[in-house]
């Protein structure tokens, strides 16, 4: 029994680095319709620009987390602008090749620059607790508890500010909100850099617990995906469910089941219910 | 009868585009659907062709229950369609957009095509033809290897009415066809779809705006207004109707 | 003009004769293997233009059917079957595969087709990584036996073991995939498979049906894939999991961008001229897959018809400018 809750406990950190990776690539995928493939690779940046910062210029944890936040956020308006504005009106085929070369130059470049091993970044909370049997290090108490945080205030941020607000009329309706004088530009700008960055943030929080590796945003990134569509695109709550849903399946599963098949579950279950319900779990028809 | 069309409703998030319109289509009729923008006749339109499913209703083609039939099997059992944004396929050659539109009356699949069996050069001989046939009339025969790209806005239209034609259809529904066209170029479609008619044989249901030209051709009339029907009847009948002077002042009434 | 030359036959005479004559010109062994492998590639490519280039759908599964293909090859002729009989079983399972797939992922949009297919590939290769028993995990198959020898009356038997035979095969295959891609592309068939890519929506509405065209598309596009990943097997020697990796489909999607879609000429241009490039700018090996990558975003937003496709651009182009003055000149006469 307390396999199985600790399971539970590694499924919630999951879980959570999951839901913020999701949520980013719902809202860019939702909201601005691009299919943003290199979103898991950006992720990865996001662990390497932090860890260059803490190994090379000595940044502390925290201020290499909030500066790669902000780098990433940078990247991710270039990426827009470079990457996919272009082929706005064009076939949606074309931004999927795009994004493919945009998710090669990433992994090479990172390669290029730090080599292909995995590197470690160290942890700043090494301390451990035990809380009823369950053994619980620190720094994954952390990234639960800023996952909470950084969904608290994405919400906040959606529902309660101009900007925020201002990117859900993009949504609903891109040409009206032109009609109204919405920069519409800016705010894909914004909506990117948001994305790009909280992906960041959920690397920074996650790195010192893995190794930080080239490839590890390349799974992550899909699976963030089968999150998004199995959730509804755009929907913020159908990214945090389904990343909280499948970080649990995936430790829990892991954990009884085979380990090494883990990363097929979640791609399986994305081809079976795509059958059943080509428009995803939550999808509306049409468009 | 031809069409007939049941109580058909579509609901879009809560908003009632198409609100329990029923109507028929003769044979052999020129039926004209006007209305003010925002009626709903294209979303009627797209009930009829498959495009959209209804909501609540029914559509029945010659006695053969339609509803919610998918687009492409609606084609085969003769209703050809013309998109208001004048649909074609711009990557492709003019007689190559027309072969498309014939492709549902030919046979061969992918062992004929492979193997170049004598079905194969069957189809291919007949669309050759077909698609002269209907290059002459709609007048395009010296653009057929051109690129759709290079046509003129009412050539364009002429070109998606002929591949709506090219296919043997029943009953052709045609939206907008004459849409930002000048004079010259509208009496042009109007001259071409009476050839439809009277030539062809073809039933023509068409969506308009331009009260003059639709008064001269339609044998009959159906006027929308917030997705119901307001009024039916002949030309003059509906000139003269108050309910639909009533909806259409303020908008588009002389053209 | 350019398109013209092209159409000319007795171009490709000449390059029949040049490819045929190939092993009496090339004699470094190293040169011959990059020629094999650009012929290998040029299958693969030119069957993942039928399904992304001509009707428009981006599978990028297409490496995880090459793998299909040449994993069960290699466990067929490893547990005895002849090269011969596990061939075409080998592009029959992976065209069945893609049928299974399929069903499911080309009822939905295209941009979930796009990932469902990405995830796909990513299965297979797991699966090849990890299945152990059967394909050996990360370490792969190894010792897969050459294609077994043909018999030939009076004249004694081909084997494959020369490099000379081994490119014959291929180029055998190549041309095989060529003259089958050239009869369904240019056809009433081709033409609904670029309707479904042109305007998914019309095409329906003329009568095309769409779903069984793109499901056709792609299950002739994974038989010949998976054809291509049993050859690569025999002759290779030896596979592993990096055989359908995604790597490889984002490889063939820059030879088949910049060769240029929907020709047939582009994706073997594309597979052909791109690796020889590489070659000879060794030096960038490090940095190949952020040239490539660069390349693929320039690529698909200013020529996204690719080399051979932007003959056709020309055309078209030339076409619409001189088709207006000529309407402008009329015009100007009537009034």
């Amino acid at each position: 029994m307390d396999l199985f809750f600790q399971q539970v406990f590694n499924g919630i950190m999951l879980g959570s680095t999951y839901a913020i990776v999701a949520l980013g690539l719902t809202l860019v995928f939702g909201i601005l319709h691009i299919p943003n493939f290199a979103h898991g690779h950006l992720y990865m940046l996001g662990a390497y620009v932090s860890f260059f910062l803490m190994t090379l210029y000595g940044f502390g944890f925290w201020p290499a987390l909030i500066a790669s936040v902000v780098i990433l956020g940078l990247i991710g308006i270039v990426v827009e602008r470079v990457v996919y504005r272009p082929l706005r009106d064009k076939p949606h085929i074309n931004s999927f090749i795009s994004a493919v070369g945009a998710l090669m130059v990433l992994e090479t470049s990172v390669i290029v620059f730090w080599g292909p091993q995995g590197r470690r970044i160290p942890n700043p909370y090494p301390g451990i607790v035990d809380v009823l049997g369950i053994t619980m290090s620190y720094q994954r108490l952390l990234v639960i508890l800023a996952a909470i945080v950084l969904i608290a205030l994405l919400q906040i941020f959606i529902k309660r500010t101009t900007p925020g607000i201002t990117i859900e009329a993009v949504a609903q309706n891109r040409e009206g909100a032109m009609l109204v004088g919405v920069n519409v530009n800016w705010v894909s700008s914004l909506t990117f850099a948001i994305s790009t960055g909280t992906a960041a943030a959920a690397a920074c929080l996650v790195a010192p617990i893995f190794m930080i590796t080239p490839t590890m945003g390349a799974l992550l990134g899909m699976k963030a995906f089968v999150i998004v569509i199995l959730g509804g695109l755009g929907s913020i709550p159908g990214a945090i469910l389904g990343g909280y849903i499948l970080g649990l399946l995936e430790a829990i599963g892991g954990g009884y089941l085979s380990a090494a098949y883990k990363d097929v579950y979640a791609f399986g279950a994305l081809i079976l219910i795509l059958s059943i319900r080509p428009t995803g779990l939550f999808g509306k028809e049409g468009s | 009868m031809l069409l007939e069309a049941e109580n058909l409703t579509k609901h879009f998030a809560g908003l009632a585009a198409v609100n329990n319109v029923s109507l028929n289509v003769k044979e052999g009729e020129i039926l004209a659907i006007v209305g003010p923008n925002g009626a709903g006749k294209s979303v009627l339109f797209g009930l009829i062709s498959g495009l959209l499913r209804p909501t609540s209703g029914h559509i029945r083609m010659q006695d053969t229950e339609i509803t919610g039939w998918k687009p492409h099997r609606i084609a085969r059992q003769g209703i050809a369609r013309t998109f208001q944004t004048t649909a074609l396929f711009d990557q492709l050659r003019v007689m190559d957009n027309l072969a498309i539109g014939y492709r549902q009356r030919t046979a061969g699949g992918f062992w004929s095509t492979l193997l170049h069996t004598r079905r194969w050069e069957e189809d291919k001989n007949r669309t050759t033809a077909k698609v002269m046939e209907i290059l002459s009339f709609i007048g395009l025969a010296e653009k057929a290897f051109h690129f759709v790209s290079a046509l003129s806005q009412a050539e364009q239209k002429r070109l998606s009415i002929g591949v709506a034609l090219i296919s043997e259809p029943k009953m052709i529904l045609l939206d907008e066809p004459t849409g930002g066209l000048i004079l010259e170029d509208t009496d042009q479609i109007t001259d071409l779809i009476k050839k439809i008619h009277k030539v062809a044989g073809v039933t023509v249901c068409l969506i308009e705006h331009k009260m003059r030209m639709v008064m001269g051709l339609a044998d009959r009339m159906i006027v929308l207004n917030f997705g119901s029907v307001i009024a039916e009847g002949t030309p003059v009948e509906i000139s003269q109707n108050p309910k639909v002077i009533e909806a259409y002042l303020g908008g588009e009434s002389v053209a | 003009m350019a398109v013209k030359f092209l159409r000319e036959k007795w171009i490709y005479v000449l390059l029949l004769v040049l490819a045929l004559a190939l092993p009496l010109l090339v004699t470094n062994r190293y040169h011959f293997q990059i020629i094999i492998m650009g012929c290998l590639f040029s299958i693969a490519t030119l069957s993942m233009n039928l399904i992304l280039g001509y009707t428009g759908q981006a599978s990028l599964a297409h490496a995880g059917f090459f793998g299909l293909g040449a994993y069960g090859l290699a466990l067929m002729t490893k547990s005895g079957i002849s090269f011969w009989l596990a061939l075409p079983f080998s592009g029959l399972f992976a065209a069945l595969i893609g049928f299974l797939i399929g069903l499911p992922t080309l009822r939905t949009r295209g941009s979930y087709f796009a990932i469902s297919t990405m995830c796909f590939g990513v299965i297979v290769s797991l699966v090849a990584g990890n299945w152990i028993e059967v394909t050996g995990g990360f370490n792969g198959i190894v010792g897969i036996p050459v294609p077994s020898p043909i018999p030939l009356p009076f004249l004694g038997e081909i084997s494959f073991q020369t490099q000379a035979a081994q490119y014959y095969l291929v180029l055998a295959f190549l041309l095989l995939t060529l003259l089958i891609m050239n009869r369904l592309v240019h056809s009433l068939l081709g033409l609904s498979f670029m309707a479904i890519r042109n305007n998914e929506v019309l095409a329906e509405a003329v009568g095309v049906p769409t779903f069984v065209g793109k499901v056709l598309s792609f299950v002739v596009a994974n038989f010949f894939a998976g054809m291509a990943g049993g050859i690569y097997a025999s002759l290779m020697g030896n596979i592993s999991p990096g055989t359908a990796s995604l790597d490889l489909t984002f490889n063939w999607l820059v030879f088949l961008l910049l060769g240029g879609v929907a020709t047939l000429s582009g994706p073997i241009v594309g597979a052909f001229a791109i690796p020889v490039l590489m070659e000879y700018l060794q030096f960038l090996a490090e940095y190949r897959m952020i040239i490539f990558g660069v390349l693929l975003i320039v690529v698909i937003i200013y020529f996204p018809r690719g080399l051979m496709g932007a003959f056709t651009t020309l055309q078209e182009r030339v076409q619409a400018v001189y088709g207006r003055r000529k309407e402008a000149v009329k015009g100007a006469a009537r009034s």
